[in-house]
């Protein structure tokens, strides 16, 4: 965050770059040697000003702090450097330190949002974030991203407004900011009404900014015009870590004090995921453009971590958690993919696709592997979570069995849409005009083939995020009887 | 009496749906961001009531004064806050809306859509 306005000053050009890239490493290897800490600890507390809690604001790191704290910087590094060409073009030389500027600020945002133990902090890390993003995405060079930007500003801030209505509610009856105070002080207060009202203001708030069905419309047309590399780090972070927040406040502060509230928890949001994943992957499948594509399937993946959350036992909730570990690995894989085609292709349509396949064959390798992450191939990061997800609904019963069905036929339904853009990539027959298509820069092609990696390691050791999300799952859920 | 003094709710949440419902119906752009302004002053009157002490005043410690009741300073921080988070996202979206008369000639959000449609 200190390195931001520095950045702004930076007329020299590659330098802007230079620097976030290296303030992006440094964040993702704090991240690392957070998460070994935590695998030892558990938590990790530290007071700002010495101002001691609740007075204060806590920093407070958690083991589902520190898996995000890994999504999101190890996805703001690896789209720095695999991008640096991809924005070079997207980007105008003179634009570039502000934009620079406003990625470390999205950066800082986001991760202040994982760390803080101080629910008016979050808000405030959350504003951050979100502003930021407004503007790296209003980079983008065709024009249709500036209304969808500004569906994007109007729709976040109403989020975040509702999110500080609900704060307010509850500091009334609770005079705390603190999270782990207002845990403890929940069970003292008299009139649950606020409370019950924050929860739900809180509840939509959240939702808006994690684009849960039906609060998504904003997603689709921000991921599509932003430019790629902006998509690359926007999908593999913002929505997960407002769910992040959500779950965090919901099972932290209101499951345990609220009689009765996993059923309204379930009732609620169950009927949402499932909705989600349906119609969003249906509607994925009709669309022309490669990343409006993908965008819709973001939305059916938002669905599914909020199933896994939904089932409110651990199994589901480590299922849900570890979904978005996988879902930001695969999706960030897949935009990772779109931005090399992007280095060639003006237009994403599927229509100008067709056959780019013979011409730029490493791009589209990674592509599938990443797509079959996505679908939940064996062998991949998305199937653990998948598999996952599944185990813990058949522990529901008879809703278990619908909610299995349910997911098979929305990874089939992943099936078909991924492999609409298979086959008219390497089948089809190369339009005239794209016939002297070169693969893209080699630089951009080791940056996505990186990550296409990941998601087979992670599939097949999948010790690390497994063990976090479960410690995860399992801290938040302590309280329930 | 008890509705006399819910009076600043009822005025929170009358403006509250003044400021939605012109985010919403508005077709024009800075109609909406107009809305966005009402809708988050809404709560900022929210936080300033609920930290309003009986015969408290301004929260400053005088020195010599030992007895004195002051309001609760810190939701009036927190509007702080809040209040200059609402400024950059007004001056932001604003920034926007001159981008977007720039590249389609028209504010109106219909006319964006209809001309985004045709292209």
């Amino acid at each position: 965050m200190l390195i931001a306005p520095l950045v702004v000053l930076m007329r020299v050009p590659g330098l802007p770059w230079a620097v976030a890239t290296a303030t992006s490493l440094m964040t993702f290897a704090i991240a690392i040697s957070l998460t070994s800490t935590i695998l030892d600890s558990y938590s990790v507390t530290y007071e700002m000003g010495s101002w001691p809690a609740p007075y204060g604001i806590e920093l407070h790191v958690t083991s589902f702090s520190a898996l995000l704290l890994l999504i999101v910087s190890g996805a703001s590094t690896l789209a720095l450097i695999a991008g640096k060409q991809s924005l070079d073009t997207d980007i105008e030389h003179d634009r570039q330190p502000l934009f620079y500027a406003a990625w470390l600020m999205v950066l800082t945002g986001l991760s202040g949002i994982v760390v803080t133990g101080d629910a008016f902090n979050i808000f405030v890390f959350m504003e951050i974030a979100s502003l930021a993003s407004y503007v790296v995405i209003s980079a983008g060079s065709d024009r249709r991203v500036l209304p969808a930007v500004f569906k994007y500003l109007i729709m976040g801030t109403i989020g975040a407004t509702f999110y500080l209505i609900g704060v307010g509610l509850v500091y009334m009856m609770t005079g705390t900011l603190n999270l782990a105070d207002m845990e403890a002080r929940i069970h003292e207060v008299g009139e649950l009404r606020p409370i019950l009202v924050a929860a739900g203001f809180i509840t939509i708030g959240l939702a808006l900014k994690a684009a849960v069905f039906p609060l998504h419309a904003w997603l689709p047309p921000t991921y599509t015009y932003a430019p790629h590399i902006v998509t690359v780090f926007l999908a593999a972070c913002s929505t997960k870590v407002a769910l992040f927040v959500l779950l965090r406040f919901d099972f932290l502060v209101f499951q345990q004090n609220l009689s009765g509230h996993e059923v309204q928890f379930t009732v609620f949001l169950m009927p949402l995921a499932v909705l989600a994943i349906m119609v969003a992957s249906v509607v994925a499948v009709y669309k022309q453009n490669l990343k409006e594509l993908l965008a819709y399937s973001s939305v059916a993946q938002v669905g599914y971590i909020l199933l896994g959350a939904s089932l409110v036992s651990v199994p589901g909730l480590t299922a849900g958690i570890l979904h978005m570990f996988n879902h930001a690995l695969a999706k960030g894989t897949l935009f990772l993919a779109v931005a090399c085609l992007g280095m060639r292709f003006t237009q994403l349509g599927l229509v100008n696709l067709s056959g780019v396949a013979k011409q730029m064959p490493w791009s589209m390798a990674a592509f599938v592997l990443a797509g079959l992450s996505l679908i939940g191939v064996p062998g991949t990061a998305g199937f653990i979570s998948k598999w996952m997800l599944i185990s813990a609904s058949l522990q529901e019963g008879a809703l278990g069995v619908a909610l299995v069905a349910i997911i098979l036929v929305s990874s089939l339904l992943a099936v078909v849409y991924i492999w609409r853009v298979i086959e008219l990539a390497y089948f089809g027959e190369p339009p005239e005009s794209t016939k002297s298509v070169r693969e893209a820069p080699i630089w951009m092609l080791v940056g996505t083939w990186v990550a296409a990696l990941m998601n087979i390691y992670f599939g097949i050791i999948p010790a690390l995020p497994v063990a976090l999300a479960g410690e995860a799952s399992s801290s938040l859920l302590q309280h329930l009887p | 009496m008890e509705l006399f003094g819910l009076y600043n709710y009822w005025v929170f949440t009358v403006v509250l749906m003044i400021g939605f419902y012109a985010v919403i119906a508005k077709g024009n752009l800075i109609k909406k961001l107009i809305g966005l302004s009402i809708f988050q002053s809404a709560v900022f009157l929210l936080y300033i009531t609920m930290d309003k002490v009986d015969g408290g005043t301004a929260p400053i410690v005088q020195k010599g004064v030992t007895d004195q009741v002051f309001s609760n300073p810190l939701p009036q921080v927190l509007i702080l806050t809040a209040i200059v988070v609402g400024i950059s996202t007004t001056a932001l979206g604003l920034a926007i809306v001159v981008r977007i008369k720039e590249a389609y000639g028209t504010i109106e959000e219909q006319e964006v859509q209809s001309l985004d449609r045709d292209q």
